[in-house]
């Protein structure tokens, strides 16, 4: 009979040990389900974690691209990693996101074509001040209304999708693009186009950005009385409101964040990456971010790993469509898979296994 | 714009199509919620049910065995859920949107082969008698037999949780897991058990909506229903019968925004559009202003015998 004993403490050796075995756990279900897809499971699980940092063909193309697609998936996370702690939900980072970036976008193109050095700024405080502003829905409707944030923040991320649809068919759109959907290309405007700061490295502003947060969030947690608050009140909510913790404060900051700094990888992607606002902007990364704040611990310095290795799945599996011709989808399944293992093995981290009867108490 | 391109007779009909993958979706996470556990991996149950369900009908040409299968997949995925969060205790929020995640990815993986084919359909019951009504007999009695399978789910959801003995252990677990516990009543079993019942449910609302609301599969297709579904839940009070109403509601929304758009009305399309999650978000916003909460209390707590 095997049972399981709530340990006083959560183990510090299993918290970090966790996200390892998940992901080795993944990556050997995930080279059973390759072999059922046709694919050397070897081949597979190399050409995903192996060959786009290292292959001597191709890794030169691949490995700028870890940091393109780990600067956004790090920022957001980051920024719903503080809600989490908090037990504030925000799972409609994608809506914010998409916000964000057609606030900044919108705010750069009023003054197209300036070549002005302050083009830029201009458009990282408007889309961040999207993404913000969208967050503030939830946020405003949980602490007037105590209406639930997880629901109101998802809804918001359909409407966002459609008001993107809409904006780049036409507000937006661009003048002298024949009818076709999408904006001015930003990589054409020099004023407002996010590059890469040293050549060929995909070491963008977006990136810088996630850095900062990362530093920021680590601080935030650590050494400041806010960060403190806010891990209070995910804890032990009773307690925190016993020792003056205003719980609506913190839902505003925490929304507000996540918010902001979803909003602001949406301007750097559709500024850099992505180049233009179009129809199908929404890559997706506002959900899988989800998955890197918690592959991450919650903690910045784990989101930084975990945005990396999940950046690299990214590569790795588009690299594995083209190579061995896996479909696409198998490597979202693969995200969503490493998230389930993780929670799965959690339990270590907070109960003791034993094996036997359970002796009286 | 054109109003009077709009049939009601037609109009109701759609409507009651249009409710029933949410309603099916909802009267089963009611239950689950009734039992104590947030499941919100309706969304990732839905669209495997959706793509599961159109699979084995195209294969098999009988949408019946699509929508049995379909059951017996979400379930399937609904009790890794269940085996996540009542044996390995796992925070429910974190598990549910991990389902959703898992959910969205296999099913564009089965689904593949499958974009752009259509399905077999599911023959319209034509009630002798109440059909050969006029009006009424084609506005509420030539639908499939889902449609009235989902309002015999409701009643029947109704009466098993107010007059049965074991809706009311059901309801005792959710409500106090620890007196129910005291009292020698099985908790995680019966949790597994309410847990399987709302996967399977919503199964069979994604699989109604690949097989005969849309009919056709496409990646995403689900579109945030299973979303929309768990809001219902919270809208309903957690009452059946209103369950029952949140979905035609959203279901009312759904087609009328479809069939403004086709009459060319002067709303901007995406507005149009958006709707269904705005109107969600407007009645969430009502209920949770009138302060009407009825969650069971347990809702959420993860349960562990040593605590």
């Amino acid at each position: 009979m095997i049972r399981l004993e709530k340990r006083p403490q959560p183990s510090k050796l299993w918290t970090y040990l966790t996200p390892v075995l998940a992901v080795l756990l993944t990556m050997l279900v995930g080279g059973v389900l390759f072999a059922f897809l046709g694919a050397n499971p070897v081949e597979a699980i190399r050409t995903i974690f192996w060959d786009p940092l290292f292959n001597a063909q191709f890794a030169g193309f691949t490995r700028p691209q870890l940091l393109v697609k780990a600067g956004p998936l790090i920022l957001i996370a980051i920024g719903l990693s503080i809600g989490f702690r908090a037990g504030i939900w925000n799972i409609g980072a994608e809506g914010q996101y998409i916000m964000g970036a057609i606030c900044g976008a919108a705010a750069g193109l009023a003054f197209y074509p300036s070549e002005s050095f302050l083009i830029f700024p201009l458009m990282i405080v408007a889309g961040a001040l999207g993404g913000w502003a969208w967050a503030m829905i939830p946020a405003i409707l949980k602490t007037k209304f105590g209406t639930n944030e997880i629901l109101v923040s998802l809804m918001l991320v359909y409407v966002a999708e459609n008001i993107l649809g809409s904006v780049a068919t036409g507000l937006l759109r661009n003048p002298e693009g024949r009818g076709f959907p999408g904006s001015r290309n930003f990589k054409q405007w020099d004023a407002a186009h996010n590059s890469d700061l040293i050549a060929n490295t995909g070491m963008h502003w977006g990136v810088v950005f996630a850095f900062i947060a990362v530093i920021g969030a680590y601080v935030l947690l650590t050494r400041h009385v806010l960060g403190f608050n806010i891990r209070l009140t995910g804890e032990a909510p009773r307690a925190a409101r016993f020792s003056g913790v205003n719980p609506a404060r913190i839902i505003l900051i925490c929304l507000g964040l996540s918010g902001a700094l979803a909003g602001m990888a949406g301007l750097f992607e559709v500024t850099g990456p992505a180049g233009q606002v179009s129809i199908d902007f929404g890559s997706g990364y506002g959900f899988t971010a989800i998955i890197v704040a918690f592959l991450g611990r919650l903690n910045p310095i784990g989101i930084l790993l975990a945005g990396l290795l999940m950046a690299l799945t990214y590569i790795g599996g588009e690299l594995a469509q083209l190579m061995l011709g896996l479909p696409g989808a198998s490597i979202q399944l693969f995200q969503g898979m490493l998230l389930f293992f993780l929670l799965a093995m959690d339990v270590f981290t907070n109960f003791r296994l034993r094996i036997g009867k359970r002796e009286a108490a | 714009m054109d109003l009077s391109s709009i049939n009601p007779i037609l109009l109701v009909a759609s409507i009651m199509v249009s409710a029933t993958p949410i309603l099916l979706a909802a009267i089963g996470e009611m239950v689950v919620e009734k039992s104590g556990v947030l499941n919100l991996g309706v969304e990732g149950m839905m669209i495997t049910g959706a793509v599961v369900g159109f699979a084995v009908a195209v294969n098999s040409t009988s949408p019946a065995l699509g929508f049995v299968a379909a059951a017996a997949a979400a379930a399937l995925l609904s009790l890794a859920f269940g085996l996540l969060t009542q044996f390995l205790l796992s925070n429910q929020v974190a598990t549910g949107l991990g389902l959703t995640l898992v959910g969205l990815g296999l099913s564009s993986l089965i689904g593949k082969p499958y974009e752009g084919i259509k399905s077999p359909t599911l023959p319209k019951l034509d009630i002798p008698v109440l059909s050969d009504i006029p009006v009424l007999g084609r506005m509420l009695f030539s639908h499939d037999l889902m449609v009235y399978f989902s309002l015999a789910l409701v009643v029947a959801v109704w009466a098993f949780l107010k007059h049965t003995r074991a809706g009311l252990i059901l309801r005792a677990v959710g409500e106090s897991h620890d007196s129910a516990h005291a009292l020698g009543y099985k908790v995680v079993i019966i949790r597994l058990m309410a847990i399987l019942f709302g996967g399977a449910c919503a199964g069979l609302g994604g699989a109604y909506l690949s097989l005969v609301r849309v009919p056709q599969w496409t990646e995403g297709m689900t579109a945030g229903a299973g979303w929309i579904a768990l809001a219902i839940v919270v809208f309903a009070s957690w009452r059946p019968g209103r369950v029952a109403i949140g979905a035609y509601l959203f279901g009312g929304v759904t087609v009328l925004q479809l069939n403004l758009q086709a009459a060319g009305a002067a709303v901007p399309v995406a507005l149009l559009s958006a709707s269904p999650y705005l109107v969600t978000i407007l009645v969430l916003v009502i209920i949770s202003a009138r302060g009407a909460h009825a969650a069971p209390a347990s809702l959420g707590r993860p349960f562990h015998a040593s605590s």
